[in-house]
């Protein structure tokens, strides 16, 4: 190994670095974990919660959203009318309260109790209009047909949101998640009230029987084997030919440097 | 042709005798027992006797002049040596012993399952990867470490052949051509020219294979006067009050055509609802570019093709914020609130919008098929519109 050490040739320690760094870097872009089920809250309660609701939302939303809820030009918008389902995606996944504004609001650790969303949800709602928090039932995909969830998918969903779920770019900063962390509760919310850029999908466009299949099909794609070792994000064949074509193009190009690398000279 | 680097070093450059005689006779006298023919292109029984002259010259049946030594027998640095062919001798023992796990992984390893030959395939290349590495990676110790430093300079060697071989072989040639009679005999020269011509044109035939053209098929889709939209997946038939929040966004195809994908390539459409003065359509002239627009929506609801006009992929990354149609391929974006006009990326034109209306029980239904081709340009297209 002393022969690599010596060598004079100070591109060789670049390449090595870069290998390195190329390693490094695929470990930790290759690791997937499975994020625990967020606490979904469950239906819209009554008075008391209202106020409670009415309560948090002074303290944690009204700084961006106004008061009253009627959005503030350029920073947030109104929430007058989206209804329950939108502030319980919101906050169960993390996105608000918001740390700042953003192109796209990335999903974050939750920051509210169960009780808390249901409280602000309860407010929301009593503003009046939009979707209702899904119950339970409402969004189990057990027993729905996945095969054709995969057909609705492919024609909806997977041109933003990767055949996989595995997510990819918008215009301008904005982006289609990942799917992989997502509640069954949480698609469904999402496709009921189209979070930020994303398309609305009604019931009666998309039914909540539909709905649950297409639930079927993204948690079913979790569990699918990667065949190939590692899944690489699971986003197609451009990593798989960025993986070989960088890994083994620096690996033969430091062998050849290796090989060909003029002799140590010998001390006399 | 003889290779004129080839040539036999301490051979005979005596020619073997009438070379147009094809057989080679030998005279017998030297060699009384070699066979009297031999097949053209094997190599010559004879060591002492060549097809062709050789360009080395040499004592007649004697051994080759030694030439001084390039190459030191020794290692410049014996201690040196001494340890490399022990990191040598690992790698081809590592080498060995992967050789031997690849057996043995061929041997354990059932394939019968998906995760089973997974499994299989993973053993079996990590140890095939470790044979040829160890190999490999010990040659290279062996060349650098081993073996004496030196530098050799070889001259490259002319290319045109010596005079003498091109004299042999136009010797040859012009003996073979008169063997061969082609000149004299014009019956078998035409026949046998004949006999190529078909089978030489034949490639250029097959160029036919190319087209048809396309003619006008690419002008128009299969979408007709009162075919329903049908919710793309589903295949249900759409009624504006149920496609009604705005911000919804689906694909559509021709009622009749869910499952014919050669028509669906040219007809898909994706729907969106807009909300109440959202879209700046008018019928008269585009306050962006002058233009005329087409104002084919019903209830806020408008249908755009959903192939791009670049280069054909399905754009249908739609944004409800902005209102930005995106195709994935290569990033054009469409405004759908102004008649997908092109805001980014490479496309040049808006994506088609399909004149849309209702029929008797409500539901969403083409006018008439689009008024311009849709999909990237193509050469019978025209100038672009």
């Amino acid at each position: 190994m002393r022969a690599i050490t010596a060598r004079r040739r100070p591109a060789a320690g670049y390449g090595v670095i870069l290998l390195a760094l190329l390693v490094a870097g695929l470990c930790y872009g290759t690791i997937t974990g499975i994020g625990s089920a967020s606490a979904a809250a469950r239906s819209v309660g009554s008075g008391p919660l209202t106020a409670e609701g009415k309560s948090i939302f002074n303290q944690q939303c009204a700084s961006c959203h106004g008061l009253f809820a009627q959005g503030v030009q350029d920073t947030a918008p109104s929430l007058i009318g989206v209804g329950s389902a939108a502030v319980d995606f919101q906050v169960s996944t993390g996105r608000m309260p918001a740390k700042e504004p953003a192109a796209e609001q990335p999903r974050k650790p939750i920051t509210f109790t169960p009780r808390m969303i249901r409280a602000v949800s309860a407010y929301i709602a009593s503003l009046g209009g939009g979707p209702a928090t899904p119950s339970a039932a409402e969004v189990n995909p057990s027993g729905a047909n996945a095969g054709l969830g995969q057909q609705l998918f492919v024609a909806s969903c997977a041109q933003c949101h990767n055949f996989v779920g595995a997510g990819g770019a918008l215009t301008y900063g904005k982006y289609a998640p990942p799917l992989t962390k997502s509640t069954p509760r949480q698609i469904f919310e999402a496709m009921l009230t189209g979070p930020e850029a994303m398309p609305v999908f009604n019931n009666t466009t998309i039914t909540p029987q539909e709905k649950r299949d297409i639930i079927a099909y993204i948690t079913r794609t979790r569990t699918e084997p990667n065949p190939g070792g590692f899944s690489l994000g699971r986003v197609g064949p451009v990593t798989e030919g960025i993986v070989a074509f960088v890994g083994l193009m620096l690996f033969m190009v430091l062998a050849s440097m290796w090989i060909t690398a003029k002799h140590r000279k010998t001390h006399d | 042709m003889t290779d004129p680097t080839a040539g036999h070093q301490g051979g005979d450059h005596e020619r073997d005798g009438d070379p147009s005689a094809g057989p080679e006779p030998r005279d017998g006298a030297e060699e009384p027992r070699e066979p009297r023919y031999r097949v053209i292109g094997t190599p010559s029984p004879a060591a002492a006797r060549t097809m062709l002259a050789a360009p080395h010259p040499g004592t007649p049946g004697g051994p080759p002049e030694p030439r001084p030594r390039e190459l030191p027998a020794e290692p410049d640095d014996p201690a040196r040596a001494k340890r490399a062919e022990r990191i040598v001798a690992a790698c081809f023992l590592i080498a060995f012993l992967a050789g031997l796990g690849f057996i043995a992984a061929y041997v354990i390893f059932p394939v019968h399952s998906i995760q089973r030959v997974v499994n299989s395939n993973l053993a079996l290349g990590l140890t095939l990867s470790l044979v040829f590495l160890g190999l490999a990676a010990g040659a290279v110790f062996w060349v650098r470490n081993v073996m004496p430093w030196v530098v050799l300079t070889e001259a490259r060697k002319p290319l045109r052949s010596s005079e003498e071989d091109r004299a042999a072989f136009q010797e040859t040639f012009q003996q073979g051509t008169e063997a061969s009679q082609f000149v004299k005999r014009p019956l078998l020269r035409r026949t046998l020219i004949a006999a190529t011509v078909p089978v030489a044109v034949a490639p250029i035939l097959l160029l036919r294979d190319l087209g048809p053209l396309p003619r006008k098929t690419l002008d128009h889709t299969v979408w007709r006067d009162g075919m329903r939209l049908l919710n793309y997946g589903i295949n249900r038939p759409i009624r504006p009050a149920d496609f009604s929040s705005p911000g919804g966004m689906i694909t559509v195809v021709p009622d009749g055509f869910q499952d014919d994908f050669n028509a669906l390539a040219k007809a898909a459409c994706i729907i969106i609802k807009f909300g109440p003065n959202q879209l700046e359509f008018t019928s008269k002239s585009s306050p962006v570019d002058g233009k005329v627009v087409e104002n084919w929506t019903v209830d806020n609801i408008v249908a755009y093709s959903k192939i791009c006009t670049h280069v054909g992929c399905p754009a249908a990354l739609y944004e409800q914020t902005t209102h930005h149609i995106l195709c994935p391929c290569h990033q054009s974006t469409f405004d759908a609130t102004r008649g997908a006009k092109v805001i980014f990326g490479p496309a040049t034109r808006a994506l088609p919008q399909l004149p849309m209306t209702v029929d008797a029980q409500g539901f969403l239904v083409a006018k008439h098929d689009f008024t311009e081709p849709v999909g990237p340009s193509f050469w019978e297209r025209g100038p672009s519109t």
